[in-house]
């Protein structure tokens, strides 16, 4: 069975450790890549009337742009390295979704970079990081 | 704030201007509107509360007309209400959301929207209402007419969802207004013409109900428990009325005309936390006077069917059971309708089993818990003065938490305030059906939007607050009476996707399968 990696985006600048990581990896062992980025999202948020009409018209806006400002870019510079890429955009809880994305499309493994924030903030929000690595079945690798 | 339109800093000078206004702050011109309005609003509200005597009681007609609905509805779809309520449950968790859909609004969204604009004023002061007049016994009612009212939203919100308008820019609208002309223009020619003037007469009566019952009754009634906390008549707010009226005015101001958001956001995420620590509070003190809870339910029920001392009797407690049901819930009105039409899914009839759990947590739930409160806590008497309102509530909880009343306080005017911004986009949708969309007739409506809260909280206008109620209720007449016409189209979408559900094509996706 051929190796499948999913690398987990968050911005294009921040990824590109984890990138090049995934990148080398996959280049050694001839694996397809799966590049995702997760739109924060929660199906129990409140919100007023005025957002819920506008809605589906934001969600088309908000994976519009991070097609063209994240994932696509991304996923052609790992093309131009001769690599088997391709992207996908989803709505969510980051870490549960990068879980279940992996899932639906049979990764081996999920390489993600550490966003480096405060300990403070880690604390009280927990990070991607820490929750996919207790929710995924599936080898994590944390690129720091 | 980044983005101003052209329009905005001239509206903004026009509510100055309007605030500024000397007339509105002085004694005078409450009388003066009064007598102005009285003669029609008499009218009006006298058509709508058209009474006629059962067992020496006047009845309202509007409220029979409420009830029979809601009772024929409840039997057409066969409990749908009971056999509908788990599954509504399994579909506001997100059972049946596909993960591929996600970032669209889901299930749990419009409800939670629609119940923030009925959750308020109706729960607090409303219950009061009927317990000081109807006695312990209206609750029972009221709890029946909460049963009952599942069915009408159930109806309502499934023709929002079906009939609603689908813009190419993607944005949705939705509500009594469309499926009142769309639904009856299907069914058949003459009756295109029928739905078109209902469609108009309920735009016309939301339009009204979003100034009175959604505006005006809630800055009054926010205004008088911030009185009445800061000590009463000899209160620095005392008179001020208008200041109150000029700060809430410039915050939904802010919201609706200056597309500020982020005040619509916080408030859309703090009202569900006050509704929490208000739930909270009254099952703690439930919890402790729970010796006294047998007692109270038995006073309930005994008190549904022998009012003794109530004015009307049995007749007279039921009345006020369901009228205050019916103001809180809005089940039959077809204002949440227009709330839950925005909720992306390919069956319309699932927003209907989510909307069964509004009438549930606004009538059955929260209602019920003010109740019991004010009944344990000996706060009611047969000789408490009716007139209080959201006083007799705040004196209830105050009387196991001495602090309560100023988070009341707080609650009540967040409460307000997030039913104002849900009634101002209501009464929004309504306006710009009748009058078309485009900039000017906008920020026509929000600036008198905007005005009449300065108006309700500033005044006395006992005969304008009965105008705003009826328009309310004036809203049931065209929307009921349409979706009569409507029924088999709900039964055909219910039975359908009943069965398929039944049989298990449905898919269920659930918390399971998204985390593999």
């Amino acid at each position: 069975m051929s190796k499948l990696l999913l690398v987990g985006v968050d911005c294009s600048e921040c990824s590109e450790r984890a990138l090049k990581y995934a990148a080398d990896r996959a280049g050694s062992s001839k694996a397809q890549l799966v590049v995702v980025h997760v739109i924060d999202w929660s199906p129990f948020s409140f919100n007023t009337p005025q957002e819920n009409e506008e809605r589906h018209k934001r969600r088309e806006t908000e994976l519009d742009r991070a097609h063209k400002e994240i994932v696509d870019p991304l996923v052609s510079e790992l093309r131009e390295r001769g690599l088997f890429a391709r992207g996908v955009i989803r709505h969510g809880h980051p870490a549960e979704t990068l879980a279940a994305v992996a899932n639906e499309f049979g990764a081996t493994n999920i390489i993600i970079g550490k966003t480096g924030s405060s300990r403070i903030k880690t604390q009280l929000f927990g990070s991607v990081a820490n929750t996919l690595v207790q929710v995924s079945k599936l080898p994590v690798t944390v690129v720091p | 704030m980044q983005k101003i339109y052209p329009g905005r800093k001239s509206a903004l000078g026009l509510v100055l201007l309007m605030m500024s206004s000397p007339l509105l702050a002085s004694g005078g011109i409450d009388d003066r509107i009064d007598q102005t309005i009285k003669p029609f609003a008499d009218a009006v509200s006298g058509a709508v509360f058209l009474s006629f005597p059962v067992a020496g009681v006047q009845v309202p007609f509007v409220l029979v007309w409420l009830i029979f609905a809601a009772i024929l509805f409840t039997f057409y779809f066969r409990f749908v209400s009971f056999r509908g309520f788990r599954h509504g449950f399994e579909l506001v968790r997100g059972d049946y959301s596909d993960p591929l859909a996600a970032g669209e609004v889901t299930h749990f969204q419009a409800l939670a929207t629609a119940l923030s604009g009925t959750v308020g004023l109706g729960n607090i002061a409303g219950v009061a209402v009927a317990v000081s007049l109807g006695g312990p016994g209206a609750t029972f009612w009221m709890i029946l007419a909460g049963l009952l009212g599942m069915s009408s939203k159930f109806v309502e919100c499934t023709l929002g969802v079906k009939y609603r308008n689908e813009y190419t820019d993607g944005s949705v609208s939705g509500g009594p207004m469309y499926y009142l002309s769309k639904g009856l223009a299907e069914r058949s020619d003459r009756l295109k013409v029928l739905g078109k003037v209902l469609a108009v007469l309920f735009a016309i009566f939301c339009v009204g109900g979003s100034f009175g019952g959604g505006n005006m009754f809630q800055a009054n009634q926010s205004f008088m428990q911030l009185v009445s906390v800061t000590g009463g008549e000899s209160s620095w707010l005392a008179d001020k009325g208008w200041l109150f009226g000029i700060v809430v005015a410039a915050l939904v101001g802010l919201v609706v005309i200056g597309g500020i958001q982020g005040i619509a956001r916080v408030t859309s995420k703090i009202v569900p936390l006050m509704a929490v620590v208000y739930v909270t509070a009254g099952l703690a003190i439930i919890l402790m006077n729970i010796s006294e809870v047998p007692a109270a339910f038995g006073a309930i029920i005994s008190g549904a069917f022998s009012a003794e001392g109530i004015s009307g009797g049995v007749i007279g407690v039921l009345f006020q059971g369901f009228k205050r049901a019916a103001f809180s819930n809005e089940a039959g009105i077809g204002s949440a309708a227009i709330a839950h039409s925005a909720v992306r899914t390919s069956r319309p009839v699932t927003e209907g089993f989510v909307a069964l759990y509004e009438p549930f947590v606004d009538t059955v739930v929260v209602c019920t818990i003010t109740a019991l409160v004010i009944i344990i806590t000996g706060t009611w008497n047969p000789s408490v003065d009716p007139s209080q309102g959201v006083a007799l509530t705040s004196a209830a909880f105050e009387s196991s938490i001495s602090w309560f009343p100023w988070v009341l306080t707080v609650a009540v005017v967040l409460f307000a305030f997030s039913t104002m911004i849900s009634w101002s986009y209501y009464g929004l949708k309504a306006w710009t059906y009748l009058f078309g969309e485009s900039l000017i007739t906008d920020v026509v409506y929000k600036l008198l939007f905007l005005f009449f809260i300065i108006v309700g909280s500033s005044m006395q206008l006992g005969s304008v607050i009965d105008f705003s109620d009826a328009m309310i209720f004036a809203m049931a007449f065209p929307n009921i009476l349409g979706i009569y016409f409507l029924l088999p189209v709900v039964r055909k979408e219910l039975d359908e996707y009943w069965s398929d559900y039944k049989s298990g094509k449905l898919k269920k996706f659930g918390k399971a399968a998204n985390r593999g």
